[in-house]
């Protein structure tokens, strides 16, 4: 279930625009379930966003962020057919990886 | 003294009905943000593999369910619902179709299936969630067009309206008493007017739904049984009678308008 990533990017004049869609739980170990048990954390920690092979964003998540998480950033230097891809740790060492080419 | 107060009274009225505005504009902006990236998305995929892979004891898929359109046929189909099946020889909805599927095509207990039917707080979804937003997604831009030809049909809608008006339960409230007026609201929530086709086509074609206050995709029937629990009535059940009814009431109410699901709601 976790570790999809729908990942989109357009070329806007000089600006590559990337829109990136990830699918996760985000639990902030805070809530609790119907029957009052604690619901364990369990949330990305770091996003790495990487065109061809250079990182042009390098974040580190917490719980604050939303499930299902959604990312738009904008870069300079893209052209139309380069690779764009993200990946993304969570606090359970399950990873998340999506790629896809600038259109 | 007294002008003066219902001055104020006038003002604060115009400043809630402003800040009502301001909270829909916001979260229309929102949505023009998300485009076509509404995380129902992800479930969608899930639920085409949850239609195409073996289950239960006779490990079939639901390509042999029948969903009113012929064995398999799914574009289109949740348009059409609720309809008179005469297999079941019951008028059901889509929810209600995949549990007689479930049951005689895969070989599974309604106990089961009916355990739990929808997401509690934690979960990433079920198995009729996703299904049902799958198969709905495939009806976006079809015209609602629930079936009214059979006397079990109309009987069907004609209950429907009966329990939308129907007041009941500790706060004798009807679905009416929220859903039966225009410009109504809770806290900033809007309230569609579903008696009317503007209001009942707004709601009927935007669900299924994300929902970013669960993170979940929610379904019609899940709508229809937390309404009851926040009129506290009885625990509506899944495909039951009373909540097909309802979903028939909105179809024929909402008839004509494009489905344009997944909705995406706050």
């Amino acid at each position: 279930m976790a570790g999809r990533i729908r990942i989109r990017a357009q070329q806007k004049g000089d600006v590559t625009e990337v829109k990136a869609l990830m699918r996760h739980p985000m639990e902030t170990g805070q809530r609790k379930d119907q029957a009052g048990e604690p619901i364990p954390a369990h949330f990305i920690e770091e996003v790495t966003v990487t065109h061809n092979d250079t990182v042009v964003m390098h974040g580190y998540w917490g719980a604050a962020v939303s499930a299902n998480p959604f990312l738009g950033l904008r870069f300079d230097g893209g052209v139309a057919g380069d690779t764009v891809s993200v990946a993304w740790i969570d606090n359970k060492g399950e990873t998340g990886n999506g790629k896809t080419t600038i259109r | 003294m007294k002008p003066m107060m219902s001055g104020l009274t006038a003002m604060l009225a115009a400043t809630l009905t402003m800040v009502v505005g301001a909270e829909q504009g916001v979260f229309d902006e929102y949505r023009a943000m998300m485009g076509d990236d509404n995380p129902a998305i992800f479930v969608i995929d899930e639920g085409e593999e949850y239609w195409f892979e073996p289950a239960g004891p006779n490990q079939v898929t639901f390509e042999q369910c029948d969903l009113g359109l012929g064995a398999g046929v799914v574009e289109g189909a949740y348009a059409q619902l609720p309809r008179y099946f005469s297999d079941a020889d019951q008028v059901m909805d889509l929810e209600a179709r995949l549990v007689f599927c479930m049951v005689e095509l895969q070989g599974r207990t309604r106990e089961q299936i009916h355990a739990k039917p929808y997401s509690l707080r934690g979960d990433l979804g079920t198995e009729m969630e996703a299904l049902v937003v799958w198969i709905a997604e495939q009806s976006s831009g079809t015209a609602v067009a629930p079936a009214q030809d059979h006397p079990k049909e109309r009987a069907m809608y004609s209950l429907g309206e009966r329990l939308f008006y129907y007041r009941a339960g500790p706060h004798d409230f009807s679905c009416a008493t929220c859903h039966g007026q225009a410009d109504k609201r809770i806290r900033l929530q809007a309230l569609a007017n579903l008696s009317t086709h503007e209001g009942a086509a707004e709601a009927y074609t935007t669900w299924p739904a994300y929902r970013n206050s669960e993170g979940l995709v929610r379904t019609m029937g899940w709508r229809m049984r937390d309404c009851f629990r926040q009129q506290r009535l009885p625990e509506l059940i899944m495909g039951s009678e009373a909540s097909v009814a309802l979903q028939m009431f909105l179809a024929v109410n909402a008839a004509g308008a494009d489905m344009a699901v997944p909705g995406l709601k706050r």
